[in-house]
């Protein structure tokens, strides 16, 4: 089997790699690039513990092959505060302690992320649809909604 | 394996033509990555069709629109004058797993996965949708529904692919709506769907009328009796009543993990009459 | 030093505040390691062959060709884990499990394994083992595999607890039996009695982040591993034991873990990996798949429980009976015998008798799921108490209060209670808002109490003192839920810091001495209670060097808001000491800081909780949707509230989950139809409502704070609440969770038919 040369932009820096024609671009981003912080949950895109935005677009990692991100912009939960600046949203599920184990947090918060870029004032209804393809089993979700709801006010005053 | 990204249709066809061993398209993926995944195939050539010029936009004519292969669920979602024109299909679409899910998935490889189950495929059965094709032997239109044959075989031959999704422009008074039942609110497969499409007259008698079920039977059903049950008439409680009992009675389901025979045959009935409802109010009707 | 444990009033100035966990800031920005984010150098990719049939025999397997195929290092069959469990039937059951040895008993149960360089090949060599089953008849349903013409798991099996020895095998493994007073003679007095049947499916806990562990064995015996877990030092004592090691040459450092409920208490994959990592003389990393979690790792009992409860006009109940049937999978659980515990101990009773059957059937090994047995037991027994106040004519929360268990009630299953939270849980909920709020069209209010045990254990903590005089605090108890947080805020209480000066780290097997592990809802209060005896010595050194500095008696030393105070107008000019100048200055007055503890954590105060909800039923389709959602329950003190809300508001939504759609669903031919997260439905985000709490706080005795284990309790009662919810709603009782739409439409459309 022939690897595929692919050369990508992650979290704002150039990247290349070779990778598996099988291989998907979350087991390129864990296992060649070291970029953990996209858990796998189950593998077929229905826990969003691998989510990234790909080309502005959210997407499961899992569901997307590492061949694909050639010539593409691919943003991580590593690239989500700016240096040790944490972003609203990171600082927000701190203080409101929407995270217990942490496996989802990383999925939520790039998810979040993109709902507040799409929709900078959502209702709760928006929040919690917004954010259904994550799954979290320790919260109950409840810390999650209020922690977005409170970085997107602060961010509006920003 | 090998995994190829072509920019033309014809080299698409070419290659795909001339692959020998098994060869998937991948356009949004969220079917044959969950299959690749899952071990139940291991394709020798994968096509990545969403190089291809013109495959992820949608185009509008004065015909209608057409829906490029590759064109994401969610990009249907963002489309104004789609929306406008079929809220019906584009809600369909917007149905599809999650949001994560319709950043990459599209309502043509949704047909051609041809799950009993598949969400935009009721709607676009309704809506009169067409699939144009682009083969070896050249170009092609046919109906969706003559697409699915049974779950997970399609009619396309050998190096065919269906190239774009083909809908009409609207007629005056018109409406579709779509409605799915899952136990969630979100991540689900539907256990009952049903896609109502509705043209009525200036007094808002039903002038046209396709209703379709999905997860029902082996494939999606056009109901004829329900076009029947509608035309005619306004969409008054006996025309409503006479359409649950037609899509109940239409419907061949089976039991399984998602739902009982009993529970999707009076489901079907419900959803249906719930579409058609929207439906109607959206072509004008009161 | 002699620790006491019992509570005494006191103000707090860290315990009861809600500062940022310390282990927050890496888990939002991706840095924080979980079990398969960590990498050995020249590690190979473990995977496991599982089988496809329920129940089959294993005849032959032939590991020849995978052997064969290149970059294959080891393939292991049970051969390389042989039996040295010298007699112990649960670590026997243990070993079976990792890998099956004459049988495999259940849909994906382990049979061989392979270690390749990559997770490709390991593929390939699966599917190049050749196994020979004799597929055999199998039993996955409880009620089926009672019955004495059903297959049998074992023959070896012989009930006990019975009156008369067994003469047959039978796949029960257990009859257990509770209570005291006189049922028949209770039932006598009763003016109305009811008695239904009901039936739980299987779930699954459903943690997010499946089993993964990394295990490197070196040839002088020698071994670590690196798991997610809820015990590492239990894992460590399992694995040594399976592979015959000496638990001190095996180290076991839990990583951050994404989940367990109970789930992560047992171990599957880790011998398993530790076995292919010695043969292959390399490290091996095995991580489930989602697929594998479902159908091999360790769900909780599917149930069948009859109840029967009795009571006068008054409300008095005047006696109450149940008969609950546990499924454990294919071999001996407890399970039952705890639901049997666990279904009456809300009530004050004067006749109760429950009876308990632990049964075997062809799934897989049943694990703890946060409050074990109780949710299912609650749910039959306080639907049954919902409807014998409707009988009555009483209003459901009064009768419950009439009835409440108190300080003084002997139990249902045995000890006498000390002040207990039942009571005041059932008025806070009276009086909430939510109980008066209106109802619309097709919505229905539920409410349901739940009880549980809480466990202590054994456990051991170091504080040490930097020479900063920053503050390292090392637990054993793994943090499932930001329990370092907690800790570090109780040594800070005891210490009179501020809680930045205190880092609490989870320390791995061979930093520490052993600690149960994570369960019973013990993290928190066992390991609050191991902080503040180790604080407590800690103190007592520092007042020792402080006394040493000052070079006065060690007596007239007093430790206040983190600093040694001189006692007594002769000592008015010696400024006091802080822990920083103290910890400066240990070099030369005799070295480190440190304090220790190790101590059995007696006395996990019993807990309680009462839930209110709201349901919306669509009579059309069955649908429902869970309008607004109440937790009240005793927390004895909460040190975090923040996480205290946070496990109260989780438990509630797995039950929510469970008592709504979650199940293990077998197809005929014995296999799981849904071993994924679209077809095994736990609740989203767009399922629920906000889920509102009230923390009572009713100190537990045995413990200095007063704190009670707050993480288990908040599961059992939803089950009961929203049945109560929905059969309000729907005007018909539900019997059987989860109370999917088809079952719910179905239950409408027989009420009507009826």
């Amino acid at each position: 089997m022939a690897g595929v040369a692919v050369s990508t932009t992650i979290n704002g820096d150039n990247v290349e790699y070779l990778c598996q024609p099988d291989e998907t671009l979350l087991d390129v981003l864990r296992d060649r690039l070291g970029l953990t912080g996209a858990k796998e949950g189950c593998g077929t895109g229905d826990c969003g513990a691998c989510s990234i935005i790909l080309d502005d677009r959210l997407v499961c990692s899992c569901l997307v092959l590492g061949a694909e991100a050639e010539g593409r912009r691919v943003e991580t939960i590593e690239g989500m505060a700016h240096g040790d600046r944490l972003h609203p949203l990171q600082q927000k599920f701190l203080e409101h302690a929407a995270l217990q184990c942490g496996i989802c947090t990383p999925g939520f918060l790039i998810a979040a992320k993109d709902l507040l870029a799409k929709n900078p004032d959502p209702t709760e209804e928006e929040i919690r649809f917004g954010l259904a393809g994550n799954l979290c089993r320790c919260t109950g979700y409840d810390k999650i909604v209020r922690a977005v709801q409170d970085a997107a006010s602060v961010m509006k005053g920003a | 394996m090998r995994y190829i990204r072509p920019l033309s249709m014809e080299d698409a066809v070419g290659q795909l033509a001339g692959s020998s061993g098994t060869a998937a398209i991948l356009a949004g993926g969220s079917d044959l990555l969950v299959r690749m995944k899952g071990g139940f195939i291991e394709p020798d050539l994968i096509l990545d069709i969403k190089a291809i010029d013109g495959l992820s936009e949608i185009r509008e004519t004065a015909e209608g629109f057409s829906i490029g292969a590759a064109v994401s669920c969610a990009l249907m979602g963002e489309s104004a004058a789609l929306k406008g024109e079929w809220p019906g299909v584009v809600e369909a679409a917007k149905l599809i797993g999650s949001k994560q899910v319709q950043g990459r998935c599209t309502i043509t490889g949704n047909l051609c996965n041809a799950s009993p189950a598949a969400d935009s495929v009721p709607a676009l059965v309704a809506a009169g949708a067409m699939a144009l094709i682009a083969g070896p032997a050249g170009r092609r239109t046919v109906a969706v529904e003559a697409v699915p044959t049974g779950p997970g075989k399609t009619s396309l031959a050998k190096g065919e692919i269906i190239e774009a999704i083909l809908l009409d422009r609207r007629a005056p008074r018109s409406g579709d709506a779509y409605l799915r039942f899952i136990p969630r609110t979100e991540m689900d497969i539907a256990v009952v769907s049903a896609g109502v499409n509705l043209t009525l007259d200036e007094q808002g008698v039903v002038k046209s009328a396709r209703v379709a079920l999905g997860a029902v039977a082996p494939t999606v059903l056009l109901v004829e009796e329900a076009t029947e049950a509608l035309i005619g008439r306004k969409l008054d409680e006996a025309a409503l009543e006479r359409l649950a009992k037609v899509c109940s009675g239409a419907c061949r389901p089976i039991d399984d993990k998602r739902g009982t025979v009993e529970f999707r045959r009076k489901v079907a009935g419900v959803l249906a009459r719930r579409a058609a409802t929207t439906a109607y109010a959206r072509a004008g009707g009161k | 030093m002699n620790f006491d444990p019992r509570y005494s009033n006191r103000s707090f100035t860290s315990v009861g505040t809600r500062p940022i966990r310390p282990d927050g800031v890496d888990k939002v920005t991706g840095r924080a390691r979980y079990g398969a984010d960590f990498n050995m150098a020249g590690q190979l990719v473990g995977r496991v062959l599982r089988s496809p049939h329920p129940h089959a025999k294993i005849r032959k397997i032939d590991t020849a060709k995978a052997e064969k195929l290149a970059g294959v290092k080891a393939v292991i069959t049970a051969a390389d884990l042989p039996d040295l469990t010298d007699g112990d039937a649960a670590m026997y059951d243990i070993l079976d499990n990792c890998m099956a040895r004459k049988k495999a008993l259940y849909d994906g149960h382990a049979v061989a394994a392979v270690a390749a360089v990559d997770a490709r090949t390991a593929r390939q060599a699966l599917k190049l083992i050749e196994v020979d089953y004799e597929v055999l008849l199998h039993v996955t349903d409880v009620d089926e595999a009672m019955k004495h013409t059903a297959p049998l798991l074992n023959d070896a099996i012989f009930t006990e607890g019975l009156e008369e020895k067994p003469v047959k095998p039978s796949n029960v493994t257990k009859r257990t039996q509770f209570g005291h007073g006189d049922i028949h003679e209770g039932f006598g007095q009763a003016d109305f009695v009811v008695k239904r049947s009901f039936k739980t499916e299987q779930t699954h806990q459903g943690y997010i982040e499946p089993h993964a562990c990394v295990a490197s064995v070196s040839s002088d015996g020698t071994a670590d591993l690196w798991v997610c877990t809820q015990g590492h030092f239990v894992y460590r004592q399992h694995c040594a034991q399976l592979l015959g090691m000496e638990a001190s040459k095996l180290r076991v450092t839990s990583s951050e873990i994404g989940g367990g409920f109970g789930g992560k208490t047992h171990v599957w994959a880790e011998p398993v990996a530790l076995a292919l990592a010695r043969k292959a003389g390399r490290p091996v990393k095995l991580v489930m798949t989602r697929d594998e979690v479902f159908r091999a790792s360790g769900p909780t009992s599917a149930t069948s429980i009859d109840v029967r409860i009795g009571a006068r006009k008054d409300g008095t109940i005047t006696a109450a009976e149940a008969t609950l049937r546990y499924s454990c999978g294919p071999y001996a659980g407890m399970w039952a015998e705890i639901g049997a515990m666990t279904a009456f101990a809300c009530y004050r009773l004067e006749n109760v008798r429950t009876v308990g059957y632990e049964v075997l059937v062809n799934r897989p090994k049943t694990a703890a799921y946060r409050a074990p047995s109780a949710p299912m037991a609650a749910f039959a027994v306080e639907s049954a108490i919902d409807e014998l106040a409707k009988e009555i004519g009483m209003d459901p929360v009064e009768f419950r209060i009439r009835n409440a268990a108190q300080e003084g009630t002997r139990s249902s299953y045995g000890p006498v209670y000390g002040p207990i939270g039942i009571g005041p849980t059932l008025e806070a909920a009276k009086n909430h808002p939510h109980m008066k709020a209106p109802l619309g069209k097709n919505q229905g209010r539920g409410m349901a109490c739940g009880f549980w045990f809480n466990f202590g254990g054994q456990t051991c903590t170091d504080l040490n003192i930097g020479m900063d005089g920053s503050v390292s605090l090392a637990v054993g108890t793994v943090d499932v839920g930001g329990s370092r947080a907690s800790l570090s805020l109780v040594a800070a209480e005891e210490l009179g810091i501020a809680y930045e000066q205190v880092k609490a780290v989870v320390a791995d097997t061979s930093s520490l001495g052993y600690n149960d592990m994570t369960d019973g809802s013990r993290g928190t209060f066992s390991s609050s209670m191991a902080t503040i005896s180790a604080a407590r010595n800690t103190i007592k050194i520092l007042r020792e060097r402080a006394a040493q500095m000052w070079d006065i008696p060690v007596d007239d030393v007093v430790w206040e808001k983190g600093h040694a105070i001189a006692k007594g107008e002769k000592y008015g000019n010696l400024a006091a000491l802080s822990l920083k100048e103290i910890a400066a200055a240990s070099g030369k007055t005799g070295g480190p800081i440190a304090g220790h503890s190790e101590l059995v954590a007696d006395g996990a105060g019993v807990s309680f909780a009462t839930h209110i909800c709201d349901i919306e039923v669509d009579p059309e389709t069955g649908t429902t949707r869970v309008l607004r959602y109440t937790v009240v329950q005793d927390a004895g003190k909460a040190v975090h509230p923040t996480y205290v809300e946070g496990q109260y508001q989780g438990g509630a939504a797995q039950g929510i989950g469970w008592a709504l759609n979650e199940e293990y669903i077998y197809g005929k031919d014995g296999r799981l139809q849904n071993p994924g997260f679209l077809d095994y439905r736990i609740p989203v985000c767009s399922d629920l409502p906000m889920i509102d709490t009230q923390i009572l706080e009713i100190p537990n005795p045995n413990h200095p704070y007063g704190v009670r284990g707050v993480g288990e309790t908040s599961i059992v009662p939803p089950l009961a609440a929203i049945a109560n919810a929905v059969s309000n709603a729907a005007g018909v009782r539900m019997t059987h969770i989860p109370m999917s739409p088809p079952r719910i439409l179905a239950a409408i459309e027989a009420e009507r038919g009826g």
